[in-house]
């Protein structure tokens, strides 16, 4: 009875030693080699795996870090500046700093501005929407309300305003991931230079229509008028194909653009209140700020 | 024996209003507005500014390029816009203004009413005529016919199979064309079968267009080698795969066009397109629309000058109705919902129906309950069901699987989906996801 038993674990070790001498031969043979610094990289990453940075995750993008030679070209929007050079640390290489971006929705063709002139019942989803006709409005170029942009965001930073049936983003949450910049189909989103304390002028539309067609279809569409192209000393404003559209990184926030545009269709936001000279002009304000 | 194919299919109520109702000139409007892109491919380049004379039948835009099509005026008078103007579906399309005034054709138009029975051309000239002339397939698709007929090198047709089917619901254009200009089809029939060389004709006619089916085997003794097949109605059996397995029994692989298993394909307005372009040298400048819908005062077939407004249809056919609710550019289970009234009538319109708020409203959506009533239904037997959940969950890698691209988009889903999902929406969605996604993956290698 008990020589089986010994005979079993004699057996049994005999066959684990060999199995371990033949395992750790054959891991010796095919080892892979990891550069540890990946590890040390992706731990200095935010995981969000948001893909953002045009990688499928932060595991490869930090594993594109250690391969390129230099970090241009390499950034991750979530981490910003602070987290990039975190990484230029470990791998001993420069860091390209970048202006921090926060997405923009360049729509402000809400329910009242833009009156709605046929019924879509399919189903709630701008892709689709998009595919089958130009919107329940008389603009072809703006927003539809469905929020696939809102579906797309993993920081909860943009969400749809049931009043206005625009989406809203917030500022705080933001990471200028791009998810939903490739979400909308129209290509309303976009990403913007972030100021200091949020602060953002932008001409918040992209109705490439002739003037009057665009004005007929919703009250706050860019005209192409060219005023606020005059009115600029900055050269931040060019006006292509009957729209407007501001260069934040030239954009000094003087504000003059604002006032000048008929249609109210550049937009301030977060910027602090006027020094009013006539009533009108603080009214306007307010005005835009509501509809925002 | 009445013929049909075997795997899904659906039976929507007929409603076919019009069958039976003559066709009808409508006057030359007073302004029509002719798309550059009227058929499959690319936007044929125009030709004339504004201020130009024209008169009916005059090129004013030609096809470049492999597939493209000519386009010609459909009326007399002068070029008032050259300009993008929005088409049925809301965007912007390059397309022709012309206000119109008295009605003088080209001279080499053969406008008398005679029926032209001898083929005078010879073949390259016919091929060269119906490219000239701006044929293309007039069952919806308006695929350029010179480029169907020009076959892959290697490849050759024994078989011309003609669709007669018309299954889509209410849409009776077809049908009236069969009723009025039989001989006129056969004709166009042979001009084809001696340009390609084809021993064999059948001409697949659905049931439901019993008369129809009578009057073509009244004239077809005359014309050798074309035969008339009735089928067992059932929708889609329009599809050019699905009439080829209802007629031959044959299947087209997957990926593959007809041509592969030696047939070749058209439609029988097509055919009278072709008769008129070749016998009577007339380019494609009208076309037989049906306009119709259960509120109507008087739905009828019209023939209606290409570029002629919707509104203009809408008007002869008694006014919009009250009613209606939604207006739709085609049958009802592949037609386009119209965004305004101020659109052109095109190549590819067969009909124009005009729905109440009780037949065109969307039921709520429910849930899946996985009773693959799609999957029955389905024609091309692929499972709509599994699709739109691999859309819905963004899972693009496992639509080749699912052979979405296999999906003609024939709506028979939607049809019968008891929990009223919007299946179709989705896979036509999962197609250009997938689309973009071989796409990102080509660039990024």
């Amino acid at each position: 009875m008990s020589s089986v038993i010994i005979y079993t674990i004699v057996s049994l070790s005999a066959t684990g030693a060999v199995s371990a001498v033949i395992l750790y031969l054959v891991a010796q043979r095919f080892k892979v080699f990891e550069d540890p610094r990946i590890d040390l990289v992706e731990d200095a990453l935010p995981a969000a795996n948001c893909g953002g940075c045009g990688y499928t995750g932060c595991r490869n993008f930090a594993e594109a870090c250690v391969k390129s030679d230099n970090l241009s070209g390499l950034f991750c929007p979530v981490g910003g500046n602070e987290t990039m050079s975190k990484v230029a640390a470990i791998l001993g290489m420069e860091a390209v700093s970048q202006d921090a971006q926060v997405a923009v929705v360049r729509c402000s063709g809400s329910y009242n501005k833009r009156p709605r002139i046929n019924i879509y019942d399919g189903p709630p989803s701008c892709a689709i929407q998009s595919g089958i006709y130009s919107g329940d409005t008389g603009c072809a170029y703006g927003c539809l309300g469905h929020g696939d942009c809102v579906k797309a965001c993993e920081f909860d930073a943009i969400h749809m305003d049931r009043t206005t049936g625009l989406p809203v983003v917030t500022d705080e949450k933001c990471t200028a991931c791009n998810a939903c910049v490739i979400a909308c189909p129209k290509n309303i989103i976009e990403l913007r230079k972030k100021n200091k304390k949020d602060r953002k002028i932008f001409v918040s539309c992209i109705n490439e229509e002739k003037g009057a067609i665009a004005k007929k279809s919703c009250e706050v569409a860019c005209i192409g008028c060219g005023k606020c192209v005059k009115v600029c000393k900055f050269d931040a404003i060019t006006l292509e194909n009957y729209l407007a559209y501001i260069d934040a990184v030239k954009c000094t926030l003087c504000r003059k653009c604002v006032t000048e545009c008929p249609t109210n269709s550049i937009l301030e936001i977060n910027m602090p209140p006027r020094k009013s000279q006539d009533g009108t002009d603080s009214l306007v304000n307010a005005e835009i700020v509501e509809n925002v | 024996m009445l013929k049909t194919f075997r795997k899904g299919g659906i039976h929507p109520e007929e409603n076919k209003i019009t069958a039976g109702k003559p066709i009808v000139d409508l006057p030359v409007p007073p302004v029509v507005i002719l798309p550059t892109l009227q058929h499959i491919g690319t936007p044929a380049t125009v030709l004339v500014k504004k201020g130009d004379k024209v008169k009916t039948g005059q090129m004013i835009a030609a096809g470049e390029g492999f597939i493209a099509a000519n386009v010609h005026s459909s009326v007399t008078g002068t070029v008032t816009r050259v300009d993008k103007f929005t088409d049925a579906s809301g965007y912007k399309r390059m397309a022709i203004e012309i206000g119109t005034g008295a009605d003088e054709w080209m001279d080499d138009i053969d406008t008398g009413p005679g029926l032209v029975r001898e083929i005078s051309i010879s073949i390259p000239e016919i091929m060269v005529r119906i490219w000239d002339k701006g044929i293309v397939g007039m069952g919806g698709a308006t695929f350029p016919t010179h480029v169907k007929m020009a076959f892959p090198r290697g490849k050759k047709a024994s078989i011309l199979i003609i669709n007669g089917a018309e299954c889509e619901p209410y849409i009776t254009a077809d049908h009236s064309l069969m009723l009025e200009k039989g001989e006129e089809i056969l004709i166009g029939i042979r001009i084809i079968m001696d340009a390609l060389g084809v021993e064999k004709a059948i001409v697949g006619v659905e049931n439901n267009k019993y008369d129809g089916i009578e009057n073509l085997r009244k004239f077809s003794d005359k014309y050798p080698g074309i035969s008339i097949q009735g089928l067992k109605v059932k929708y889609p059996q329009g599809s050019e795969k699905h009439l080829i397995k209802s007629l031959l029994g044959r299947e087209v692989p997957s990926g593959g066009l007809p041509i592969d298993i030696g047939t070749v394909i058209f439609n029988i307005g097509t055919m009278y397109a072709v008769y008129e372009a070749v016998q009577k040298n007339k380019p494609l400048i009208s076309r037989i629309v049906t306009v119709t819908g259960k509120s109507l005062k008087y739905p009828s077939n019209f023939r209606v000058r290409i570029g002629t407004p919707v509104s203009e249809l809408i008007k002869a056919a008694g006014g919009l109705p009250e009613n209606a609710n939604k207006i739709i550019a085609g049958g009802p289970m592949m037609g386009k919902a119209l965004n305004t009234l101020e659109v052109p009538v095109t190549k590819g319109m067969s009909g124009l129906l005009v729905l109440d708020d009780v037949e065109s409203g969307r039921k709520p959506v429910q849930n899946c309950i996985r009773c693959s009533r799609c999957v029955s239904v389905c024609p091309m037997g692929i499972e709509p069901y599994l699709i739109m959940a691999m859309v819905e969950k963004e899972k693009c890698e496992f639509l080749d699987d699912c052979h979405i691209n296999d999906c003609m988009e024939c709506g028979s889903c939607s049809y019968i989906c008891p929990a009223n999902r919007p299946l179709l929406d989705y896979i036509r969605l999962g197609k250009t996801k997938l689309k973009k996604r071989k796409q990102a993956l080509k660039e990024a290698e």
